[in-house]
């Protein structure tokens, strides 16, 4: 279990004094500028050593992504853009760093800024984030105040950051609809390559972080990237946000060390499952878009990026979301589904037409009214939206039916056959020709 | 050069190639729906996934992804992509069978059936059945104007009409709303576009969702001939594809012709159409106690006979409209010159363009391809939206790739880019030229400046000086030199070049186009000129294709033939001879107009030396060989420094275009209930409903 000393995040409760003065004292902008002071390149090698991992969901390696950005500034600005749009069902992270902890992303803004030659943030915050912005926009007018931000602040790069607030649309998330939102436009992912840390933001040279991952870094910098190397396991390194939710005793979103196994997270923080370990029923790790696994699966693994990928799911977002035995599995994949269908842009075919063909199906087997050869089809339908769309979402639409399949076909299976034993009761509805 | 491997196959293609277009290069064919090569890429359809190998282990989409995009194998291998694969197979099945599940079946009575992409792929690419046992999307039509008919629950959201009306036609007024499968294509207002290029949506469209209007459920595309031809709507000399079925033009598309058109036309070009079916002149008409009776070619002949009796040579004439070819020109300027008289003129509008000024004086010397290389442009007096529509939208291309400073002296209207307005008449032009206006500068400092000064600038009694103006500021910024010659003048009328190329002008002692028509003849043989009034006295004969103005005031009217029913030669704006073909016969007693003049001469004593169409351009070739070929040969840049020096001081006017009414500029537009409608909707005005 993760000890206190070892906390990135030590207000994530708002227990404590949110103001700036307060976080001052808890560490915040502690030596800042002597970060800033040892260059880009140390700061690039710390996080590469760190191994730190974008908490965005895909897992790239931090401090790769920032050494990505082009060494030298040319006739295009750079710009770091801060994706708070956290929309995954299940996930919690980046809304408690922004209300109760914004001083670590804040801080982390002007680091990354710096290790990447920009003076220009952005923080696109989901549209239904409404405090979470407004707690955000103190925090950053303080350091403004403060000099902590603005021209010849007291961290030595001067450095905006600018609050934009999106308009509520899951895609918004893909960093490149991201960009586009922010443009003004449209909010519909690019195609790639060319990669944002080539053209991104305005054609500017750009880095899209998750909130996470850029909160965590100037603790990262003070302590040493050999320090958040050493909690964990080889290849998922550090400490994480943790958010569970669903039948447990406790649901929390709680800082954890990486690769703590998953009967030890419920125990710790959440009181265990609701009715028992043996209520457990299946397990969905990291967010709405990774694939379910059963209970039993899972009680003994490491929650990290490899641990979790062994058992055929993913780490995602860390949104642990956990069902009893009272879970009807079955239509929670289906009302899923329905997320992802009414969340689709609908700008490339397979994702357009295939969430909702999906979505369809998921509802009828949800009730049973479908056929035992469907549920292959379903298969098959959902391997020919993933990889085939422009950006990820037509994958996270995929996956969670995958998981279902593979793990609860009896279960589908079972409905139909009772279905359509029951099928001779159904007595027939006499309906007016019109 | 980028090399690379394509199913196997090593070939080497420039960087900036596409892999979609490198596999073509190899001659692997990749399906795609929401590719287009003259709009920007979008890789929203899927359809064109292939294999790259090292690469993720999911397909790409080859429309998206540059040559150069590709990495090495590990040992220094050649970057490979495959086209064939079974990955690639179950993807377009995929996708395929994706278009489809809302696509409605109902390829029966769509107008596109015959020549749908998605039709095309579904054979080729697509599997014999479907899962799909959901409902099926339904989508409201749209109501996007009376060109273009939307059948929206067929679109599969492509987006190419999107770009192209926001690229290339200038309007943002299509677009994709709402998102995932409730995406539709719409003019968010549901009003009509106001492009006049929309029509080319239809073409773009790889399904049946935007379909022609005036079209919609006349044919199927197997049952029409095709005949490959001209346009004369303008001077540009669009090429098109003429469609017929029997002796009726049933719809007009657009070829590909880079150096003209590339592939788009106007809509006037498109829907002109239903004009040639209606207010046909069928059969010659004399007039008898003050009216016209319909007669026999004989007895048209004859009454022309006995009024040349008593006319003396000088006291006849001869006038040509603006669709007449090269051909019946040549024929009727040979006749005038048999009666003894050097009256005639072609040009209607009164444009103060001469032929012994030398070619380059009237030219669009620049051309339509060389308006990509030029780096700065000035329009004097001329709108080319509405003038040549498909030239303004090569401007417009260049103008997207930036650095292109835009001038207008004229009518300050929306010309669909931005430009530099700088004032609206002579003093302007003037001005400029004295380097006191800034644009000036902008002129100077580029490398290829062009000019583009408007027939309607250059018509009227100021029209000579406007255009010396106009040439000794194209020479003053360096626009007419070796190599690079930046003067132009924008006609709109297609007939307007051929008939100054071969000199359908008054010779020694002739009489103009404003004196013949104002009374000064006797016998005015007028081809097809509808857009004048000519002055009560003189004795006309109309040749001519509608019952327009023209034939109105004509005492005897020959039927001729419309541009579809002809073999003509037109010249276009740069110059360019091209030969529009016969796709229909004309209706009833018409003829073509070549073969009319000449029967004609042979009744009137003075036979014209050629008795067959080959036979008159041998005659025509013989002293005017440029018109053998479509090549444009550049004029002579000492043409322009001549005209220059004849620059001198610019009475007060005003310069603009005198076009009017773009979708009623001639007699075939005027008898189209489609050009009719869009010119109603153009001009803003309501249809009511009688009470």
């Amino acid at each position: 279990m993760l000890q206190d000393k070892d906390r990135i995040f030590t207000n994530i409760y708002g227990l404590r004094d949110k103001s700036l003065k307060a976080a001052l004292k808890r560490g915040h902008f502690d030596g800042t500028a002597d970060i800033i002071g040892k260059g880009r390149d140390w700061i690039i090698n710390e996080m590469k050593a760190s191994g730190l991992r974008g908490r965005g969901g895909a897992g790239f390696p931090t401090g790769l992504k920032w050494s990505f950005m082009p060494k030298e500034v040319g006739e295009r600005p750079h710009y770091l853009v801060i994706n708070a749009d956290e929309s995954e069902p299940g996930t919690c992270k980046d809304r408690e760093i922004m209300r109760n902890d914004p001083f670590t992303l804040i801080e982390g803004c002007v680091i990354a800024g710096f290790a990447m030659g920009a003076h220009t943030c952005y923080i696109y915050v989901r549209g239904e984030y409404v405090r979470e912005r407004q707690a955000l926009q103190l925090a950053i007018d303080e350091c403004y105040e403060q000099g902590y931000l603005g021209r010849d602040n007291k961290c030595g790069w001067d450095y905006d950051i600018v609050v934009h607030h999106g308009a509520g649309a899951y895609i918004c998330g893909e960093e490149t609809a991201l960009l586009e939102s922010l443009e003004g436009k449209k909010g519909q992912p690019r195609l790639k390559p060319p990669f944002p840390a080539n053209v991104g933001l305005y054609g500017c040279p750009t880095t899209v972080n998750n909130v996470e991952s850029i909160a965590v870094a100037p603790t990262i910098l003070r302590r040493g990237g050999s320090w958040f190397a050493g909690i964990g396991r080889q290849n998922n390194t550090g400490t994480k946000l943790f958010c569970i939710s669903g039948h447990v005793e406790r649901p929390c979103t709680v800082e954890e060390a990486m690769g703590i196994s998953f009967r030890e997270l419920i125990e710790k923080h959440c009181g265990g499952i609701r009715g028992g370990w043996d209520n457990l029923l299946a397990v969905i790790p990291g967010g709405s878009s990774v694939p379910l696994v059963p209970g039993a699966d899972i009680i003994d693994t490491p929650m990290d990026f490899d641990g979790l990928r062994d058992i055929r799911t993913s780490l995602g977002t860390a949104a642990v979301i956990v069902m009893d035995k009272s879970t009807d599995i079955v239509k929670a994949i289906a009302r899923i589904s329905y997320f992802y269908k009414h969340e689709s842009c609908g700008q490339c075919t397979p994702c357009r037409e295939g969430t909702g063909w999906m979505w369809r199906v998921m509802e009828r087997m949800a009730t049973g009214h479908a056929q035992k050869r469907e549920i292959d089809m379903l298969l098959d339908v959902t391997k020919q939206v993933e990889g085939h769309t422009i950006c990820a979402l037509g994958d996270a639409a995929a996956w969670p039916i995958q998981g279902l399949v593979r793990h609860f076909r009896a279960e589908i299976e079972r409905r139909i056959d009772e279905y359509s034993h029951n099928a001779h009761d159904v007595k027939p509805v006499l309906e007016a020709a019109e | 050069m980028a090399k690379l491997k394509v199913d196997g196959k090593e070939i080497e293609v420039p960087d900036h190639y596409t892999l979609l277009q490198a596999a073509e290069e190899a001659g692997a064919e990749i399906p795609r729906f929401c590719f287009h090569e003259r709009l920007s890429i979008a890789g929203n359809c899927r359809m064109c996934l292939v294999e790259v190998k090292g690469g993720p282990p999911k397909p790409a989409a080859s429309c998206a992804m540059g040559v150069r995009d590709l990495r090495p194998g590990p040992n220094g291998e050649l970057p490979e992509m495959f086209t064939n694969t079974p990955m690639v197979k179950k993807a377009r099945e995929g996708v395929m069978e994706f278009l489809l599940i809302n696509h409605p079946l109902d390829c029966p009575i769509c107008d596109q059936g015959g020549e749908c992409d998605l039709q095309d792929q579904a054979m080729a690419y697509g599997v014999d059945s479907s899962r799909y046992k959901e409902n099926k999307r339904a989508v409201e039509d749209k109501y996007i104007g009376p060109l273009v008919k939307t059948i929206m629950t067929r679109c599969i959201h492509c987006t190419r009409c999107v770009r192209f009306t926001t690229e290339v036609a200038g309007i943002s007024e299509l677009g994709l709303v709402g998102r995932g499968e409730d995406a539709e294509i719409t003019t968010f207002l549901e009003q009509a576009m106001t492009s006049e290029l929309q029509g080319n949506v239809i073409d773009l469209c790889p399904v049946g969702a935007l379909t022609s209007r005036p079209y919609a459920f006349q044919a199927r595309p197997w049952e029409l001939s095709k005949t490959e031809s001209i346009d004369v709507m303008d001077a540009v000399g669009s090429a098109i594809r003429v469609d017929t079925r029997g002796r009726e033009v049933l719809r007009i598309l657009p070829r590909v012709n880079e150096a003209v058109n590339e592939e788009w036309i106007s809509d006037k070009t498109r829907f002109i159409w239903d004009g040639l079916r209606t207010q046909r002149l069928d059969k010659p008409y004399v007039r008898r106690d003050g009216r016209l009776q319909p007669a026999s070619w004989q007895e048209a002949f004859a009454a022309i006979k006995e009024k040349l009796a008593g006319t003396a040579p000088e006291k006849i004439g001869a006038v040509a409209g603006d669709l007449a070819a090269v051909e019946e020109m040549w024929a009727l300027k040979g006749l005038i010159g048999l009666l003894g008289s050097t009256s005639l003129d072609c040009r209607q509008d009164n444009v103060k363009l001469d032929p012994t000024a030398g070619r380059a004086s009237y030219l669009f010397n620049t051309t339509i391809a060389g308006i990509e290389d030029a780096d700065a442009l000035l329009i004097i007096g001329a709108n080319p939206r509405f003038e040549a529509a498909v030239l303004n939208a090569r401007i417009r291309k260049r103008w997207r790739m930036g650095g292109f400073p835009v001038g207008v002296i004229g009518e300050n209207v929306d010309l669909r880019y931005d430009y530099t307005y700088l004032g609206a008449g002579t003093e302007t032009l003037s001005d400029v030229a004295k380097a006191s206006k800034g644009f000036f500068d902008a002129l100077k400092k580029a490398e290829r400046p062009m000019i583009i000064v408007g027939s309607g600038a250059v018509s009227g009694d100021n029209g000579a000086a406007v255009l010396a103006s106009a040439a000794a500021l194209a020479s003053e910024i360096g626009a007419v030199t070796e190599g690079w010659n930046g003067f132009n003048v924008l006609h709109t009328a297609a007939s307007r070049v051929g008939g100054l190329d071969i000199g359908f002008v008054p010779g020694k002692g002739g009489l103009s186009f404003a004196d013949m028509t104002s009374g000064s003849v006797e016998l005015l043989f007028n081809l097809g000129a509808d857009e004048v009034d000519i002055a009560p006295g003189a004795f006309v004969v109309y040749v001519g294709t509608h019952g327009d103005r023209g034939a109105h005031r004509a005492d005897v009217i020959l039927p001729g033939a419309a541009y579809t029913e002809k073999d003509g030669t037109f010249v276009n704006l740069e110059g360019r001879a091209q030969v529009a073909s016969r796709a229909a016969f004309p209706p009833g007693d018409a003829r073509e107009d070549w073969a009319i003049i000449r029967a004609l001469s042979a009744v009137l004593g003075k036979t014209l030396p050629f008795d067959s169409l080959a036979a008159l351009r041998r005659d025509l070739y013989q002293s005017h060989p440029q018109m053998r070929s479509d090549r444009v040969e550049a004029a002579a840049i000492d043409d322009v420094l001549r005209l220059a020096d004849k620059a001198g001081s610019l009475d007060h006017a005003h310069l603009g275009s005198k076009l009017g009414d773009f979708y009623l500029t001639n007699p075939i537009a005027r008898a189209s209930k489609v050009m009719a409608e869009c010119s109603r909707l153009a001009s803003g005005e309501t249809l009511q409903a009688a009470e």
